[in-house]
């Protein structure tokens, strides 16, 4: 104990001389603990404050049996599951569909924005070709514009389409996923291609020599390595066409084949207020998944992400 | 030594002849049958849908998307029989979307930016005239009764009509009326044609509305009028009070004798200035860059909006970069305990789907039924959403929220990676933490971050979702010519001038989409200067 004291000046100054050696010895070990790691819990605890408070708010308003914002604020004051029963018992909004939706349209558009984003960076990192610098950089020139901003642009153009294909017009999920997939190559495929190119080409020239040709290469030994980037790229776009509003909004009309962004933001804003506890037993229930994966995948995710930025 | 440089050369050009004639034997034993039928069987789907779409396009004389389909589908043909052209193999089948709902939709922004496309204006001068006519018909006094069946063509509705004098004849909304034979006849009446479904009392009841609103031109001239049916079994003749004179392209109101002329700006206009609507979509040219940057009720806002995107933007990642960077300094201490516990709490937001959050915040800060004022401020009214200054905090305060995760988890990501011989010299040396953290780390730190935190500006420079869900971009501006509030940055802005509210302006909208893509190429430029991204390529 002594030598401890002494050994941290600092700790000496704050300990209060005329304190008894018991008392002395429990003040010394926290204030020495409060200075090292204490403090940081005390942070720790007002940053959770923040950042839980939200959801745990939206989990006890989507359990109050017919809530309003106003009931809401009696946090867990009364508990039912009656705005989970009404969430997929009124014909005012669809979750079902709309979740179903989500999911078809998340999951066909990121797996096919894997695949062509995988074939592109398979092509950029293991093929030397005329305007292959040009292509790479081109690629990053142009994600600088989101389609976003063209949606406009997109909007008029699948209203024209329709007329001739309706299955590309408007309140088509296809159009949409078709419409998703403009953007597969870009940002992904440099995820990607930073990815591939930490693959040892030994592996593709030893296979080459075996007899496999450039598609076996790719399928059966490229793909399976890099497979932890073709999960990220594949959650990250999932997470992107979820989170998307703005062109599901213009292309979906119909409420029945909205997505969760659009038709949930459509029911809440209707009615604000009152539509409070159902809203929020929608959302419960759609960010249950995507959080459940997300904490699984994180360690990858970060990994591409800080991986990607450096390269 | 000549002689056997010469020799070498000879060695290495024989090496890699063979390499080279290795690698085809290799290509071509390689294939395989199964991959050969494979891609046969993907090429001639392909080729059938292609073909299929080339027939649709052909039917309907759209010459433009005739000629699209052809070249990809040539394109794909070419590139997957052909041998070699590897490259291309990969690359197309990302490229085609990449070129049409990428590149070709922003010229396409372009073209719309010089138009006057929007509600009001959005077909041709052909269908604009059918519409005026059809939407003035009015009932021709003692007209003729024409006896009508309604009859169902796979969902398309028809009439089957008999004249007074008999004939029976057969059209719909696209075609006007002609002559028919070997009508199904009841009394007289034609009640039924094969192919056809005839509709009963039931299915009139049950279509009432789209029935009521058909109007069948009786002949190929719309001024001749058009039969419509009150009661889905007898039509009469109705025939519009507007009149279009093809060869003077003008539109007479024969009730008012007006005289609307086409004046130019995609509208009959009278010589009062008055316009009939529906119009059509005209090139105008620079017109809406004008109007975006002479009209005072439009360049105010679009100053104002730009100026707050770009501190939006900047704000949020500098408050989200502070907050993560001193957590992840905070919780970079191997000694404190529960580091994971924290940890995995810490980034719930940002695992919550972004929208969601922006929407759960918008009803906590609810100024009168809200948690945050109700209960935190006991019922005090804090406008919050609703006063232009606390809305801009208070988007700031929920991108904080959203955002300071990430940074966290990048933060503590790139911490880890520093050298810790680095920190420990520096000690030896005498250096403070504090210095340390400024001299050493902050700008390793940097280095790795700054790609990233360009990300996030960019990211947020178009975060729509936030603005929109948490405020709608309100309060809005009273004294602005369109749509915008307080809170709408450049994104927003654009969503709100072409879909919310009764009038849509796609031109203008367009217009300001291509002012956004300017000042984002600039900044581009300028980030990719710093970086230095481009020069890293190999």
């Amino acid at each position: 104990m002594r030598q401890t004291t002494q050994a941290s000046p600092e700790t000496q100054r704050a300990i209060p001389i005329v304190t008894p050696q018991i008392h002395r010895k429990r003040h010394v070990s926290f204030g020495r603990w409060f200075r090292a790691t204490g403090w940081r819990h005390l942070v720790g605890v007002i940053v959770l404050i923040y950042a839980v408070f939200p959801l745990l708010y939206v989990l006890s308003a989507s359990l109050n049996p017919n809530g309003t914002l106003l009931s809401s604020n009696g946090l867990f004051a009364k508990i039912g599951l009656d705005s989970y029963v009404t969430l997929f018992n009124s014909p005012q909004q669809p979750y079902a569909s709309w979740f179903g939706n989500t999911l078809f349209i998340g999951l066909t558009a990121s797996v096919c924005t894997v695949f062509l984003g995988a074939l592109a960076a398979y092509c950029f990192s293991r093929m030397r070709f005329v305007g292959r610098r040009f292509g790479l950089i081109s690629l990053l020139v142009v994600q600088i514009f989101p389609q976003l901003l063209a949606v406009v642009a997109i909007f008029l153009l699948l209203n024209t389409i329709g007329d001739i294909f309706p299955i590309l017009g408007i309140d088509n999920q296809i159009a949409l996923i078709v419409v998703y997939l403009g953007g597969a190559l870009g940002v992904n495929t440099y995820l990607m291609y930073g990815f591939f190119n930490t693959v040892p080409r030994a592996l593709d020239e030893a296979a080459k020599i075996d007899g496999a040709g450039h598609a076996r290469v790719f399928f059966t030994i490229i793909l399976p390595l890099v497979s932890p980037i073709l999960a990220v790229v594949g959650l990250l776009s999932f997470i992107a066409t979820t989170n998307d509003f703005v062109i599901a909004s213009v292309v979906l009309v119909t409420p029945e084949k909205q997505t969760l962004a659009v038709g949930l933001y459509q029911f809440v804003s209707q009615e604000f207020t009152s539509n409070w506890s159902v809203f929020a037993a929608g959302a419960v229930l759609a960010s249950i998944p995507v959080m459940a994966l997300f904490l699984y995948l994180q360690k990858y995710i970060v990994g591409g992400l800080v991986a990607g930025s450096v390269k | 030594m000549s002689s056997t440089q010469t020799e070498d050369a000879r060695e290495t050009r024989v090496v890699q002849k063979r390499r080279r004639r290795a690698v085809r034997i290799a290509e071509q034993a390689s294939g395989g049958i199964t991959s050969l039928i494979v891609k046969i069987t993907l090429i001639a789907v392909i080729d059938a849908l292609s073909l299929y779409a080339l027939f649709v396009s052909l039917a309907q004389q759209q010459w433009i998307v005739f000629a699209v389909i052809l070249v990809i589908a040539a394109a794909i043909n070419i590139i997957y029989f052909k041998r070699g052209w590897l490259p291309a193999k990969y690359l197309a089948p990302g490229l085609i979307f990449l070129l049409i709902f990428q590149i070709f939709v922003i010229g396409y922004t372009g073209y719309i930016a010089f138009t006057n496309y929007g509600t009001g204006h959005n077909s041709t001068k052909q269908d604009a005239v059918i519409a005026l006519v059809q939407s003035a018909q009015d009932r021709v006094p003692d007209s003729p009764t024409y006896d009508l069946t309604v009859l169902d063509q796979l969902g398309t509705y028809s009439f089957l009509v008999t004249a007074p004098d008999g004939t029976v004849s057969i059209g719909n909304d696209t075609t006007p009326l002609h002559a028919v034979d070997g009508a199904e006849m009841s009394g007289g009446k034609a009640v039924g044609l094969s192919g056809y479904t005839a509709l009963d009392f039931e299915g009139i009841l049950q279509h009432q509305d789209e029935i009521s609103d058909l109007a069948v031109q009786i002949s190929d001239d719309p001024n001749d009028g058009a039969l419509r049916t009150p009661d889905g079994s007898s039509a009469y003749l109705y025939v519009s009070t507007l009149v279009y004179d093809e060869a003077a392209g003008t539109m007479t109101d024969t009730t008012t004798n007006t005289v609307y002329t086409d004046t130019g700006v995609g509208a009959f206009t009278a010589e009062d200035g008055e316009q009939l609507m529906p119009g059509w979509s005209i090139p105008i040219g620079v017109d809406n860059f004008t109007k975006a940057f002479t009209d005072q009720s439009i360049r105010g806002p679009l100053i104002s909006v730009t100026i707050w995107t770009f501190a939006f933007a900047l704000l949020s990642v500098l408050t989200t970069f502070a907050l993560g960077l001193f957590l992840a300094i905070v919780f970079n201490d191997m000694r404190m305990k529960g580091r994971k516990f924290y940890r995995v709490l810490m980034i719930l937001p940002y695992a919550f789907p972004g929208f969601l959050g922006a929407l759960v915040w918008a009803g906590l800060l609810n100024r009168d039924f809200g948690f945050v004022n109700l209960v935190l401020f006991q019922g005090a009214e804090i406008p919050w959403l609703t006063n232009e200054w606390l809305a801009k905090f208070s988007v700031i305060w929920v991108n904080l929220w959203l955002g300071f995760p990430y940074m966290f988890l990048v933060c503590t990501g790139a911490l880890q990676s520093i050298p810790h011989e680095l920190t420990e010299a520096a000690t030896v040396d005498g250096a403070k933490p504090f210095a340390v953290f400024r001299l050493i780390k902050l700008p390793l730190l940097l280095v790795s971050i700054a790609p990233l935190l360009i990300s996030a500006f960019a990211f947020n420079f178009n975060n729509f979702n936030l603005i929109y869900m948490l405020t709608e971009g309100g309060p809005r501006d009273a004294a602005a010519g369109i749509n915008v509030g307080a809170t709408d940055i450049l994104i927003s802005m654009v969503y709100k001038v072409a879909f919310v509210g009764a009038s849509r302006d796609y031109g203008l909208a367009s217009a300001f989409s291509i002012i956004i893509f300017v000042l984002v190429a600039i900044i581009a430029v300028i980030s990719f200067k710093q970086t230095k991204t481009l020069e890293d390529l190999n």
